[in-house]
């Protein structure tokens, strides 16, 4: 069962992203938390970076900390799932191991 | 008390760190000893101001209204970058006031001027 990775940094202000999905094997699952949700957003500078990552991982951003940045409505980047705090939970059941980053 | 130009420099996003929060505390109260305030938002700091944010649906208060009462604060003086903007898929209209918006040279120029800086 491959990995389920969580980030809660944004992107512009720490390399942790870039670590975490330069460690993340193919086929894992990474969720962005907390100020890791910057990173979806599909006008921003890093979308790019995160739409290739799409290709060959599973990429969640957690809905609540989204609404609550002021960006409940805003467009994600292609290939990017949004999950409630069930869906967290049901990420970390269905992975044997999760690391986080932070 | 000497009047002195007090620019407070947000370079964080509103909820990762308390940090946001504290330095709009200081402004305010700054702002109360009749002291001219500068607000200067860059990096993530930018993401401070958007607008339709929504705290409670992680439990929170929030904080960020109160860039809405900068008035009643007599604090005029709100400057954004505008390459952190661009950097972030934002323009003026994302935000919940209307800003002043510099290039980085303008914002070093700013920072260059002002008596005291307090940064976070």
């Amino acid at each position: 069962m491959s990995m389920l990775h969580t980030v809660n940094k944004s992107p512009f202000a720490s390399p942790t992203l870039a670590s975490c999905l330069a460690h993340a094997v193919d086929g894992a699952a990474v969720l962005l938390i907390e100020d890791g949700v910057y990173a979806a957003l599909a006008a921003g500078s890093f979308a790019p970076t995160l739409a290739a990552e799409a290709r060959r991982l599973r990429l969640y951003v957690l809905a609540p900390d989204l609404a609550a940045r002021g960006f409940a409505d805003a467009a994600l980047v292609a290939g990017v799932k949004m999950v409630d705090y069930e869906g967290f939970v049901d990420l970390a059941a269905a992975h044997s191991v999760v690391q986080a980053w932070f | 008390m000497a009047h002195k130009k007090i620019l407070f420099v947000n370079r964080k996003a509103p909820y990762g760190t308390a940090a946001a929060c504290e330095t709009l505390e200081a402004a305010l109260i700054a702002a109360a000893f009749d002291q001219e305030v500068h607000l200067a938002f860059l990096d993530d700091g930018v993401f401070q101001l958007v607008k339709h944010q929504q705290p409670a649906a992680l439990g929170l208060k929030g904080f960020t209204e109160g860039f809405l009462d900068l008035a009643e604060y007599d604090i005029d003086h709100v400057w954004v970058e505008a390459e952190s903007l661009a950097e972030r898929g934002l323009s003026e209209h994302d935000l919940m006031i209307p800003v002043a918006l510099l290039d980085r040279a303008a914002m070093a120029a700013l920072m260059n001027n002002a008596d005291l800086v307090f940064s976070a």
